[in-house]
């Protein structure tokens, strides 16, 4: 609609195996750092998350230990973005800034289910008996630290933000509703500033579990994810970003980072042939919008066979310099679109592209200044994303 | 010609389907009937064993067949039957072509206990089992249908395939405000003109043994387990906590125009949304209520009325010793000395706490309350609570010309939703 407001990104909050924070980041993009562990979870592989103190963002350790470290990633994330807009612990502003957090589900106390599992067999009954271990061996508090929308509710407590609170589950495809919605708000005129984001724990057998179900759990070794997708290789990491009107951001003296300047959400018929590749071709023609001068895209790619093949063609075709975010940081679910949209701001108000992977053949090198990113993120079961990230002028 | 703008300049959004399924049965006319009966659907556990549990009562839809299977086959289905009857009141789109998005309120989702033995069966280890035991089970042995019906967004994938809607649904949770916030997600997108039409579905089917061990372990429910009927007892004195229950609410969503031009039956109107998060405490709300009455204020001040225009509340009203409090604090400061003469119900006393599908349910229950001119009351109000003196509408339901709803719902990690509902456009 053409009456609609622009949306700028005001404040980015990452970490992810590579550290915390946009110039941790960038240093370790230019520089090509990975970090991958091959061993901790044999056969798998994660990128697990960079040492964090979490005190930093996470003062009081009461909150901490109320908190799984899927949620401890978030808030931290959360207070890296608030303190980047500058309006951590402004409590006028964050009573007003509306939340949208794209959440999973927490980590199982792997070893109470372990012990249950154990013995539950040899039990005259079975159902009994898993009653009275769960009743005496579960910690109360484990069901908080489990429920999706207590990230949020953990970023009201710790950061003080009010304004709405809003948690989208339903893996990939909700870190981008997350941000969609987020952008769409302040678009229209219906909200002044938000919060989006998601975070992931990919450190947690349970996790894996839930792939390894359809053999879709990363084995080592570890190869480049759009020329050899076997898998999803997941990685810790949380991100959330800043999103306000440019009317507010001025109001307040705040610069814009970069532009959003959309985001689209769509879902394809998998078991159609073709019909992936045609809906993320679309998508990203939509966001191309006839622009290639200075365009890039960032990839957020799943690693899962199929739908990795239909975006890897696609970004082959489009004939713009890639980069595969999921290479350098692993894949973290919910959160893979917030990541790869931090990055990809980064990379605009940088003006630049970090050098390419090899071993990644769609990756080319490109020198000149970068003004857009585009940015694909496509579910490894459903679910296919593009988001647009321009420089301010 | 009415206008088909509100007062602020917005598309009027309106109902023009609803559906709901609870313990008390399935559709709106069988749970009208049951709830102005006063009739309980709270009753003895059968699907687990109870040995030893705390609380042995809830408020299970049973009588379905995918209630024993597990919590996501219950959801979907409920959720299911719940769109079927909304679509179907309607009349909008075609068979499976249903022309919005779909925002679709699930319960938390994750492999289950039989799943959990079946792999740690096949792997068979010698020593302890461990998560790397069920790891080689799950990739050796073909279980791949459980990899999509655990992942969080298959309820509303599979919902999206039956009914045709448009585009990637969004499942969501605000715990138990989830239902209202699926309707807030839909009220929001029309006014923005995203769309002219959206499916708002609430689900939870998730009672299993231990869904219910958490929140014993957390001393939320009730445990006057000897007459399950009379357990839940929202406003009471003698309230002790909320009663587990599974259900449904689906309602269809239309911009005024859109349903005029299709010459659809508006059933009602959603007036106004309100939202203010909590940062108080995970489980508890600020001791002062400021949130829950920001949440109201907000509401009402969304549809752009005063709540002297509010003729009943719908209320959250769980039983639990301290939400009831809280909510009667909250309302008290809304609505000042009117409160005791404005007429609210609990529908938990009846069906219990539906958690994800509560607002929902409760929103389709608050549109028949309107247009049938009649408040299904709450029941088990036996011993008034003297610090929460309100008109509960006690035990018998009560004929009363309603106009305006305002319907509640609070939940876990701060979240505050109150929608306004209305019979027919302003």
């Amino acid at each position: 609609m053409s009456d609609r407001r622009d949306v700028w990104i005001t404040g980015i909050g990452i970490v992810s195996s590579l550290g915390e924070g946009p110039i941790a980041h960038w240093e370790a993009l230019s520089a090509g750092t990975t970090v991958i562990d091959e061993e901790s979870f044999a056969p798998y592989l994660v990128h697990p998350l960079a040492k964090i103190n979490f005190d930093a963002q996470i003062p009081k350790k009461g909150d901490q230990r109320q908190m799984e470290p899927w949620q401890r990633i978030g808030t931290y994330a959360a207070g890296l973005a608030l303190d980047s807009a500058g309006i951590k612990g402004d409590k006028d502003i964050l009573g007003t800034t509306d939340m949208v957090v794209a959440a999973g589900g927490g980590e199982r106390d792997q070893t109470v289910d372990g012990a249950i599992l154990t013995e539950i067999e040899k039990q005259p009954k079975p159902d009994v008996f898993l009653n009275e271990q769960l009743q005496s061996n579960l910690r109360p508090t484990l069901f908080l630290a489990q429920l999706s929308n207590l990230l949020a509710g953990n970023i009201s407590i710790v950061h003080g933000v009010t304004g709405s609170s809003r948690t989208f589950m339903g893996e990939e495809s909700s870190g981008t509703d997350a941000v969609r919605i987020g952008w769409s708000r302040i678009a229209a005129g219906t909200s002044e500033i938000a919060l989006v984001g998601g975070a992931y724990n990919a450190e947690r057998r349970d996790m894996l579990l839930l792939f390894a179900l359809k053999r879709l759990a990363r084995h080592a070794p570890w190869a480049p994810v759009l020329a050899d997708p076997k898998g999803v290789p997941t990685g810790s990491a949380g991100a959330f970003l800043v999103l306000e009107s440019p009317e507010h951001a001025t109001a307040r003296g705040a610069k814009p980072i970069a532009k959003l300047s959309g985001v689209w959400s769509e879902r394809a018929q998998r078991n159609e042939p073709g019909a992936v590749e045609a809906v993320i071709e679309q998508l990203v023609k939509t966001a191309e919008a006839g622009v290639t001068e200075g365009t890039a895209i960032l990839s957020a790619a799943c690693g899962a066979p199929e739908p990795t093949q239909a975006e890897a063609a696609v970004l082959a075709r489009s004939g713009l310099p890639v980069r595969s975010v999921t290479d350098r940081v692993g894949h973290g679910l919910e959160a893979q679109m917030p990541v790869a949209l931090a990055l990809a701001a980064l990379c605009v108000a940088e003006g630049r592209l970090f050098a390419p992977l090899a071993g990644e053949p769609l990756e080319k090198p490109f020198d000149g200044t970068l003004s857009r990113a585009i940015v694909t993120a496509v579910g490894h079961w459903r679910g296919e994303g593009v988001a647009l990230v321009e420089r301010v002028d | 010609m009415a206008s088909y703008t509100d007062k602020a300049g917005r598309p009027i959004v309106v109902v023009t389907g609803a559906g709901l399924v609870t313990s008390l049965g399935q559709g709106k006319q069988d749970n009208w009937a049951k709830l102005t009966a006063g009739t309980s659907g709270i009753h003895r556990i059968t699907r687990f064993p109870i040995d030893g549990m705390r609380t042995t009562i809830a408020g299970t839809v049973d009588y379905l067949p995918k209630s024993s299977t597990t919590a996501p086959d219950l959801s979907e289905e409920l959720a299911t039957l719940a769109a079927e009857e909304a679509i179907a009141e309607s009349g909008i789109g075609a068979k499976g072509r249903f022309p919005g998005p779909l925002f679709c309120a699930v319960p938390p989702i994750e492999l289950e206990w039989p799943q959990r033995r079946i792999l740690a069966q096949e792997a068979a280890p010698n020593a302890a089992v461990t998560y790397d035991d069920l790891l080689r089970a799950a990739e050796a042995n073909g279980h791949d249908a459980w990899h999509e019906r655990f992942l969080y967004g298959s309820i509303a994938d599979h919902l999206a395939d039956r009914f045709g809607t448009r585009g990637q649904p969004i499942s969501l949770s605000t715990a138990c405000a989830s239902g209202n916030t699926s309707i807030q997600l839909a009220v929001e997108a029309i006014r923005r003109g995203d769309c002219d039409a959206a499916l708002s579905i609430a689900t939870d089917g998730s009672v299993t043994a231990e869904a219910l061990i958490r929140f014993s372990l957390l001393s939320a429910l009730s445990t006057n387990n000897e007459v399950p009927e009379a357990a839940s007892r929202p406003f009471s004195k003698n309230r002790d906590g909320f009663i587990i229950a599974e259900g449904a609410g689906a309602l269809v969503l239309e911009s005024l125009e859109h349903a005029v031009a299709r010459g659809a039956n508006i059933i009602g109107v959603v007036e106004g949304v309100g939202e203010m998060a909590d940062s108080f405490h995970r489980t508890r709300s600020s001791p002062d209520a400021k949130p829950v009455i920001g949440c109201m204020r907000a509401a009402l001040s969304d549809a752009g009325v005063s709540p002297d225009d509010i003729d009943y509340i719908n209320a959250h009203g769980t039983s639990t010793p301290e939400n009831d409090r809280m909510e009667f604090t909250g309302m008290s400061a809304v609505f000042g000395e009117r409160l005791g003469s404005i007429p609210l119900s609990s529908n938990k006393s009846m069906i219990g706490h539906t958690l994800t599908a509560a607002g929902a349910i409760e929103a389709v229950i608050s549109l028949l309350t309107v247009r049938n001119g009649r408040i299904p009351p709450t029941i088990n109000y036996e011993v008034p609570d003297p610090a929460i003196p309100l008109d509960v509408v006690p035990n018998v339901a009560r004929d009363a010309q309603v106009r305006r709803v305002m319907s509640n719902s609070f939940g876990f990690g701060g979240q505050n939703v109150a929608l306004v509902i209305t019979g027919e456009p302003a």
